[in-house]
């Protein structure tokens, strides 16, 4: 496996903290913002990027997710997966959404996210907020936030591992070969 | 999974599944806007051979909540009153280009029968005195929360006791229920006249007793299954009277259960048989909510069936 890392633990951590000042300046608070991140690895990011934004207003920030598996373009080509839990704490009507993913690629995953959104209410915005953009966009979606631009070739392999998740935090891309991909 | 003819079709993973994704799929039916579009472009028909206005209905809406087209059938004013053969009329309505049959006949095995001769999916909602896995599978989610409210969010179904009392010959709800609860983990104690237990009953996994006051002060969970009117002709049990006070969930009754027990009754109910309203209506009771489940775990059932590539390649 050639997996090379391009964002280590204390990277990701900085470019959270950023992100969450980012955050925090076009919304001119955290009045009326709810983070949610996208099963599964946008789910422990949502609430990094929370405890962050707490850490620089004082003031706890609702945090949930929101499961976009009945939502996906491409269920049947795939077995069945198993759902993950939506949990939204707050009336989403009088809020601004901020959805969090670990890697921006085709923009399939936020364009479900917002179809799923769209059915259990109507904030007054939806965010985008992710630790990579790797390009090769098939959708028009941006994210308003970004940990790290990452240009790669489409057939690369983007991982992203959480400490909460995987045991370490690292971002590693790998190019495909006769070892496979992880 | 291709079909849900019978729980046998389940492994626990499986079968743990289905209740997981149906929590999921309960919190969408508390929103404004009850409507996954999952199953957008499949066509589902309930084909019933046999009236059951709440596992239709139920079906229907679970069907209609994943977006999928539903189309009911009953076998009356069909072409199956007109002569033609189960095989024909499954074949007929599969050949519409229909996605998943659902099928509720009086004869056992009849569900599986079908899925031999069909390319569609094929779900069981109940078959003669055989199976009726998705009342099983909605018992098993009332009886879970109810657990995990009792005990903690982490609670099992290990050491849980059920015990399941009525008539079990005549019951396809025992069979499905018995497998199920016992792939879970839990411990299914039948009690019943010794005419309306089922023949072969002591290969089954369960304890067997006569007795319902030995058994009642012990149980986590009481599931009563339906004497069915038709059978009182039967010469099962001499009066319908001597029925109650032998085995029905009398008011006296009621108070030799411990505090937390849950009181499960698949309906329709025959209150002042085997149940009395004390018991149906009261605070242990789980009767409505099980009916509840129902839609969240015909959803989990459709979706299993429907949601992904059955073939199984990626």
């Amino acid at each position: 496996m050639t997996a090379r890392v391009v964002m280590d633990a204390a990277e990701a951590d900085r470019a959270l903290q950023r992100m969450a000042h980012e955050v925090l300046e076009a919304n001119g608070g955290v009045d009326g913002l709810v983070i949610l991140g996208i099963p599964t690895r946008g789910v422990p990011l949502a609430e990094r990027l929370a405890a962050a934004i707490e850490r620089v207003e004082g003031v706890p920030v609702p945090v949930g997710q929101i499961d976009i598996t009945m939502y996906r373009d491409d269920l049947r080509r795939h077995p069945t997966k198993a759902l993950g839990p939506t949990r939204i704490p707050v009336e989403l009507e009088r809020h601004v959404v901020v959805l969090v993913d670990d890697v921006l690629f085709s923009g399939r995953t936020v364009a479900a996210a917002l179809d799923a959104l769209k059915d259990i209410g109507r904030p007054r915005a939806v965010q985008l907020a992710v630790l990579v953009d790797r390009g090769h966009r098939q959708l028009p979606i941006r994210a308003d936030w970004v940990g790290k631009d990452l240009p790669t070739a489409a057939d690369e392999h983007v991982a992203v591992a959480l400490a909460e998740v995987d045991g370490e935090t690292a971002v590693t891309i790998s190019r495909p070969g006769t070892e496979g991909i992880s | 999974m291709k079909h849900l003819l019978s729980i046998n079709d389940l492994d626990l993973t499986g079968a743990t599944t289905i209740l997981d994704d149906a929590e999921e799929f309960s919190e969408v039916q508390q929103r404004d806007i009850k409507k996954l579009p999952t199953l957008r472009g499949r066509t589902v028909v309930n084909l019933f051979f046999e009236d059951s206005t709440r596992t239709r209905s139920s079906f229907e809406i679970a069907g209609k909540w994943l977006s999928a087209d539903v189309i009911n059938m009953s076998a009356k004013g069909s072409s199956t009153s007109k002569g033609e053969s189960l095989r024909d009329t499954a074949m007929t309505v599969a050949a519409m280009g229909v996605d998943a049959l659902v099928i509720r006949h009086s004869a056992s095995g009849a569900p599986s029968q079908v899925a031999g001769w069909v390319d569609c999916g094929v779900v069981n909602a109940g078959d003669g005195m055989h199976e009726h896995p998705t009342q099983a599978l909605l018992d098993a989610f009332t009886l879970r929360r109810h657990l995990r409210r009792v005990h903690g969010p982490d609670a099992s179904f290990a050491g849980c006791r059920v015990a399941i009392i009525g008539d079990l010959t005549h019951s396809r709800v025992v069979r499905s229920n018995v497998l199920l609860l016992n792939l879970l983990g839990a411990e299914v104690t039948l009690v019943a006249p010794r005419t309306l237990m089922p023949s072969g009953v002591d290969a089954w996994p369960v304890t067997i007793a006569d007795d319902v006051d030995d058994v009642l002060p012990e149980m986590d969970a009481v599931m009563l299954l339906r004497v069915q009117r038709e059978r009182m002709s039967g010469g099962f049990f001499p009066t319908p009277r001597e029925y109650t006070i032998g085995y029905g969930m009398t008011r006296d009754r009621l108070q030799m259960l411990r505090p937390e027990a849950a009181i499960m009754h698949p309906g329709p109910m025959n209150r002042g048989l085997e149940i009395s309203s004390d018991a149906a209506d009261g605070a242990a009771s789980r009767i409505l909510e099980q009916v509840a489940a129902g839609v969240a775990v015909r959803m989990s059932v459709l979706y299993q069936v429907l949601g992904g590539n059955q073939e199984g390649e990626r």
